[in-house]
């Protein structure tokens, strides 16, 4: 009798303990893990949240993972920099919408050695072409990541497949983050959104080689997820996010936010009513 | 080495200032970890004891099942409960993904069989010894659970603890069934990934020894209680 | 919670007389138990002796019904099994005792055999002042000496008010003081009435407890009856060679 009382007293206490919160004002937000590690969420959110009185709740995530999340409804709201992809979920009629909000660029890394002598160059495809015709050791994110489809088509520019090229080539499969301790580790290239190399701490002997080529644009968007797929998407919570990000306040947020003196993204949403 | 040091001395600033935000982390992690391990042992000790003193039928597969439990990869657990909470599956509309409940969930999935497979083995070991005066007081072994229970409190005590160390260090099921959502289902151990994949090794570090740290103080009570037991029961 | 858990139970009938007849138990095709016919009276002190390996655990286990023998029929006065149970106890040569204080122990065997809770307490005084255990009742019981261990099994046996008491080499591994103390719990308690069937290979205890033998040699019953017959005129070959201390003990 006892056991049994103490059993029930246990369930109880774990199912109430823990008991969701109003989903009144709250938002789900997954995001691209760079936007999130650089602490720009952590600098735009509490603004946003002081405004509207929406709470935000970030997970943080590869874009391929997120888009996952957003398929199946378990977010209100994906942040991501995969253009292509994000077309692709809308045409599928799992996004309602996609704003572009902001927007940097992807650097080569790699170890001050310098192996395939890319240093200084400002053209990626050929960047990654002499690592290939040096099977200088590459890491790729491998993981379906915004990061990873535009390696990916940068390898296909340059008429390379790769994964077929032997063990220089090698996929982490994993986070940023991850990636860019294990080139560390390894002294090898790879490619990394600028935020993260920005604030990525464990660098050792890596460096930026190549930057500054138009294709490694990196842009950012919203992308609201349908309701009409899922109907208790928070559809009102979300499109105060993005009004607020796209619109003046926010933008200005994203352009005074600076690591070292020096501003990590670019707002680029178009003016209201410009679309 | 040098490292190493300068993380030790950064979880002790880290300690030392008292930072809100730590304290809900390690709050939470507590919390969750504690929880998962209450409900695997309410679910864990009496089928443990069932599996140790019972003979019925597939009892030989229901051993083999929670023996192979030990070895539950937490990423495939996690996964297993994001399937079911997602919104997209059969428990979604509960709206318990990216929350501590599913964290306690995933956990307690992870924690029951240690709890189990250890309780079996503490009340067989037990029964070894007791069967022969059990059976000759008239006790079916059925009805001599609660005693072989009791008994076995240390060695059962010694389970829920490793269900709890388990539980406390794990990461890549609460990963994927919590979310790492700041100040809602950020734990030790997701902390310590996020700081990793921040390449802050030192920060990460840090709070690994602050987690060393909670682990360690909550052994220490166990023990103290243990040996407070020990001295009532004279 | 233990007593409920177990079906309620009248008072035994008397169980003894009990008759065995051909009682035949084997493992790995050996005969451990080899054709044993006796009967076992009520009020008397029974000692089973033999050299080890005589099979004389193995009887006392058969007869408590701890082992299904393999052939034979005992016939036992009472014939329900439950109630059977009720009116023995067993105590083995090391005493099993619980993770518990002496009172808790003693509790759980109470409390197992449905002794009405108001009844436990004078129950359990009288166990520990039989064991001569008074202001231990909080020790672990696992924690108290060899003799006292035994003392506590002995008297724990007596707090179920058996008919029938096993008592299995209980002086095995216990110094002279110890198991002078033992005996001297196992002559009360015969004088309180109860039934006493022990095992031994220790002659002298033998000697002083028995008051009717069965003689054991491998696996066979060689000799039975009165104790004073058996110890003064042997009739068997094998019983003689063991009086005269030239079979292993």
């Amino acid at each position: 009798m006892r056991v049994a009382a103490i059993f029930g007293l246990i369930l109880a206490w774990g199912a109430t303990a823990f008991a969701a919160e109003g989903s009144r004002g709250t938002l789900l937000l997954a995001s691209t893990t760079s936007a999130e590690n650089s602490g720009l969420l952590a600098h735009l959110l509490p603004r946003f949240e002081a405004a509207s009185g929406i709470r935000v709740k970030v997970v943080a995530v590869g874009t391929g993972q997120a888009l996952k999340l957003g398929e199946r409804g378990d977010a209100d709201l994906l942040l991501l920099h995969d253009p292509p992809n994000e077309a692709a979920f809308l045409a599928r009629g799992f996004g309602l919408e996609r704003r572009e909000v902001m927007a940097n660029d992807f650097v080569l890394v790699g170890p001050r050695a310098d192996p395939a002598g890319i240093r200084g160059g400002r053209d990626a495809v050929a960047a990654l072409a002499a690592i290939a015709a040096r099977k200088a050791p590459f890491l790729s994110r491998g993981d379906e990541s915004g990061t990873h489809a535009l390696e990916r088509a940068l390898w296909r520019r340059a008429g390379i497949d790769p994964t077929r090229a032997g063990g220089w080539y090698r996929e982490t499969g994993s986070g940023m983050g991850a990636t860019l301790n294990t080139a560390a580790g390894l002294a090898a290239y790879t490619l990394a959104d600028r935020a993260s190399w920005v604030t990525f701490r464990n660098r050792r002997d890596l460096e930026i080689l190549v930057e500054g080529d138009p294709a490694l644009l990196n842009v950012y968007s919203l992308v609201l997820v349908s309701p009409i797929r899922h109907p208790h998407v928070r559809i009102a919570e979300a499109r105060a996010f993005a009004d607020w990000l796209g619109g003046p306040e926010g933008q200005a947020a994203i352009a005074a936010f600076a690591i070292d003196g020096r501003p990590l993204f670019r707002p680029i949403a178009r003016p209201p009513g410009g679309s | 080495m040098g490292e190493i040091g300068e993380a030790a001395a950064t979880a002790l600033r880290l300690l030392r200032s008292a930072d809100p935000e730590l304290f809900a982390i390690v709050a939470l992690s507590l919390e969750v970890s504690l929880t998962a391990t209450g409900l695997a042992a309410a679910i864990g000790l009496p089928l443990g004891a069932l599996l140790a003193v019972a003979r019925f039928p597939g009892r030989g597969a229901l051993v083999l099942l929670v023996d192979a439990g030990l070895g539950l990869p937490p990423v495939v657990v996690g996964l297993l409960v994001y399937l079911l909470l997602s919104r997209a599956g059969p428990l979604g509309e509960l709206g318990l993904l990216f929350t501590p409940t599913a964290m306690v969930i995933a956990q307690t999935i992870l924690v029951t069989p240690i709890v189990a497979a250890l309780a079996r083995r503490a009340v067989a070991d037990l029964l070894e010894d007791y069967h022969e005066h059990l059976t000759s007081l008239g006790l079916r072994p059925l009805a001599a659970v609660p005693v072989l229970l009791f008994d076995a409190r240390y060695r059962l005590a010694t389970a829920c603890l490793a269900g709890f160390g388990r539980a406390a260090a794990e990461v890549g099921a609460i990963l994927i069934v919590g979310g790492n959502i700041r100040d809602h289902t950020r734990t030790m151990t997701t902390a310590i990934a996020l700081e990793t994949s921040k390449g802050a090794l030192e920060q990460a570090l840090a709070l690994g020894f602050v987690l060393i740290l909670v682990v360690l103080a909550v052994n220490l009570a166990a023990a103290g209680l243990s040996t407070m037991a020990r001295r009532i029961e004279g | 919670m233990i007593g409920r858990l177990t079906a309620a139970r009248a008072e035994p009938g008397p169980l003894l007389p009990l008759e065995v007849e051909g009682l035949v138990v084997e493992a790995g095709g050996r005969r451990l138990l080899d054709g044993l016919s006796f009967t076992l009276r009520p009020q008397r002190c029974t000692v089973i002796l033999g050299p080890n390996g005589a099979g004389k655990s193995l009887l006392l286990r058969v007869l408590h019904g701890l082992v299904p023998p393999d052939r034979g029929v005992l016939r036992w006065a009472e014939p329900d099994p439950d109630r059977r149970r009720l009116g023995q106890a067993f105590v083995f040569q090391k005493p099993v005792l619980l993770r518990r204080s002496v009172c808790g122990d003693l509790a759980v065997a109470l409390a197992a055999r449905d002794v009405p809770r108001r009844e436990r307490r004078a129950r359990i005084a009288e166990a520990v002042a039989l064991a001569g255990l008074e202001g231990f009742e909080r020790r672990a019981a696992r924690s108290l000496s060899g003799g006292e261990q035994q003392r506590l099994a002995l008297a724990r046996a007596w707090a179920l008010r058996p008919q029938l008491l096993f008592l299995d080499e209980p002086t095995a591994s216990l110094d002279p003081a110890a198991t002078r103390m033992v005996e001297a719990i196992v002559r009360d308690l015969a004088a309180r009435g109860v039934t006493i069937v022990m095992s031994t290979h220790d002659l002298g205890q033998a000697r002083r407890l028995a008051e009717e033998v069965l003689f054991l040699y491998g696996g066979r019953l060689v000799e039975a009856g009165d104790a004073g017959t058996f110890f003064a005129h042997p009739a068997s070959v094998a019983a003689r060679a063991f009086l005269e201390g030239e079979l292993l003990a």
